[in-house]
Formats: structure tokens, C-alpha cells, sequence
């Protein structure tokens, strides 16, 4: 399997407003979108610009900003658990094939402002997505926090939050705030 | 030997956990089972003891119960610590706040014969949130899943009902 070149080159996007629970459009299953829509590819430059003005976030889903479909951008450049990056990249319809190495760990989302929970997830998984813009059809393969933050993500545009996947009673804990 | 429920709980502040495990030790009761957190500010604590009378106790925990803190102490009878026998499961909720959550998904999931082991609710903002570990009679997790479906709807907040086996090494 040759690793594709997802890297997002697209033009620089608005910077939206992120939406928190509870939102219905957080618990609503994303619609699958054409990835060659212009409206499509200009909530793609949307999502990459509004998470780089995000601190500490790592992946922003077209539901945390208030519309209801499957896509995401993600980049964990530089966060000290990533092993496997493929940069800053944006993603359509995307669905896990395969999954293993299933392991404990903490996250947090911007739409859960608040709080933070353990979540077990896959260390290992491969994803079929489309890339917007082009169209192209891409396999990922990859793992450690990158294979996290993915599951994290399309969890959000299948409706799903980590508060359905945490790992117990005393698995949810208050964000700390640092001043 | 005496078995004693004891709760303490007021506003929080350093040193809370030390007075009390201090004062309970220094009257020879022996903490076993125990849950201290902290609730919007409160610090509440649920100890088992055994060791002395109920008397004792309170006597020793009347010193530092004059800042706030709410003591009790009642004498219990010694349970079985029975291992759950059914199948573990974990149920989710998450929603805008509204009265009446708890008591609809909780009454839904005993009506399954699903008995609570650990609960934990916390609100924050508009966002309230209930995780709750269940011991489910074996093979009724479908039915409950779509009775929790049904509540949920009518309350207007996610569910989800998951298995949550643990790996034995």
C-alpha cells in the first residue's frame, strides 16, 4: 500500500464559530458530501483555518461547526504521542476498515469545552476516505495519537461525542483550567 | 468488631481527607471501602469503617465537624461483597440539562433488572453528563438498549449502551 500525499493545499478559509454540547447538530449522523462541490471544498479551507486558530486542537469535524456532514480536517504535527503523521490533511466520507492495538487514553474536544474522558482506541487502523477538491479515492494507514484523532473525528460525523465511548463512572474528569 | 457507614461532606478545603482519616485512626476504626470527591465545590466522603462504636466515632469527629462539615455514622450489618453475576455493561447519556434524567434512565435500566454498581453525573454549563457501569442480566442488553432509545428520545438526550468487558491478565 503506497502512502498517499494528503497534505491540504487549499486557499486559506473563514474562520467559524465551534458549536458545543449540547448541539443536535453533534448527534445528528453527517451526511456523505461530493467532495467537488466548491461549497464543499470552501468548508474544507473553513475547518483547516478555524483549527489553526484553535489552541492545542489537533482536529476540527464539519459538525463542530455547525454542519451536519462527513468531513474533517486533523493535524497532530508536533503533539509529543504522535508517531505516524501525514501533516495537515482534510477528509470525505471517511470509514475505518481496519482497527487494533485498542488502548486507553485521555482527550478532551472543543465541543466539550469542560471536560475531558478515557477512551479506548484503536493504535492501528486504516481508512478509506475521498479528499476534497480532487476526489481522490486515499487509503491511510496509520497509528499512535494520528489513528486517535481520526477515530475521534469520524466519530463526530457519525453523530458520536468520546462522552459515548468513555471508559467508566470515573472516567470523565472536570478540565483543568490553567491561568 | 462494629461496621459503620459514615459520610462526611461541607465545603471544600485543604486537609479535609487528613482530619477525618486522622480522627477516625486515632479511635481505631479501620477505613476499608471508600469514595471521596469533590461535587460543585463539596467535598463529600463515603467510608465503610470497622473498629469501634458509632459513638466513638462521632465523638471523634466532633472536633473538626464545627467548620461546615456534616458528619453521620450509623452502625451496619456486615454485606456479602457479592462479585456481580451478570454481564458489565456501561450506559452514556449526555444532553441539554432537565429535570428528570436520572430518574427516567435509571428507572429504565432497573426495570431491565440491571443493577447499578458506580454512577457519575456532572453538569456543566447547559451540558449534562451521566455514566453509569451496569450489571445486566445475561442477554438482556438488546431489549434495554431500545428501552433507553425510547427514554432518551423523550428526554431529548444521546444514549448509548455498550459492553464493557475487561481483559483478565
Amino acid at each position: 500500500m503506497s502512502d498517499p500525499d494528503l497534505q491540504w493545499t487549499g486557499p486559506e478559509g473563514r474562520v467559524l464559530p465551534v458549536v458545543t454540547a449540547p448541539a443536535s447538530v453533534l448527534s445528528t449522523v453527517g451526511e456523505e458530501v461530493d467532495p467537488t462541490d466548491p461549497a464543499i471544498v470552501q468548508l474544507a479551507a473553513d475547518l483547516v483555518s478555524t483549527m489553526r486558530v484553535s489552541p492545542g486542537c489537533v482536529g476540527l469535524a464539519a459538525p463542530q461547526v455547525g454542519v451536519g456532514v462527513q468531513m474533517f480536517s486533523l493535524n497532530v504535527v508536533g503533539h509529543p504521542k504522535t508517531a505516524t503523521s501525514h501533516g495537515t490533511f482534510v477528509l470525505c466520507n471517511a470509514k475505518i476498515i481496519e482497527a487494533s492495538r485498542w488502548r486507553p487514553g485521555r482527550e478532551g474536544c472543543m465541543s466539550v469545552p469542560d471536560l475531558t474522558g478515557d477512551v479506548k482506541r484503536a493504535g492501528r487502523i486504516v481508512v478509506e476516505a475521498v479528499l476534497p477538491g480532487s476526489g481522490e479515492a486515499v487509503t491511510i494507514a496509520t497509528d499512535a495519537f494520528e489513528a486517535r484523532a481520526l477515530q475521534h473525528e469520524i466519530d463526530h460525523c457519525g453523530g458520536k461525542l468520546f462522552l459515548d465511548r468513555v471508559a467508566g463512572a470515573h472516567a470523565i474528569y472536570q478540565r483543568k483550567v490553567y491561568l | 468488631m462494629h461496621e459503620l457507614a459514615i459520610t462526611v461532606i461541607g465545603p471544600d478545603r485543604t486537609g479535609i481527607v487528613a482530619d477525618v482519616a486522622e480522627a477516625l485512626a486515632g479511635v481505631g476504626a479501620n477505613l476499608t471501602d471508600s469514595t471521596m470527591t469533590r461535587l460543585r465545590g463539596h467535598f463529600a466522603m463515603t467510608l465503610v469503617c470497622n473498629g469501634p462504636t458509632a459513638e466513638e466515632v462521632e465523638g471523634a469527629l466532633a472536633p473538626i465537624t464545627t467548620g461546615g462539615l456534616l458528619a453521620t455514622v450509623r452502625r451496619v450489618e456486615p454485606e456479602s461483597d457479592g462479585k456481580p453475576a451478570g454481564e458489565p455493561y456501561l450506559v452514556s447519556v449526555h444532553g441539554a440539562d432537565r429535570l428528570g434524567i436520572v430518574a427516567a434512565v435509571t428507572r429504565v435500566v432497573a426495570a431491565a433488572g440491571g443493577n447499578i454498581l458506580d454512577l457519575t453525573t456532572r453538569l456543566t454549563g447547559p451540558l449534562y453528563v451521566l455514566v453509569a457501569e451496569v450489571d445486566l442480566p445475561a442477554g438482556a442488553g438488546e431489549e434495554l438498549a431500545e428501552r433507553l432509545a425510547v427514554a432518551a428520545a423523550e428526554l431529548g438526550v444521546d444514549v448509548t449502551l455498550r459492553r464493557s468487558d475487561s481483559e483478565i491478565l
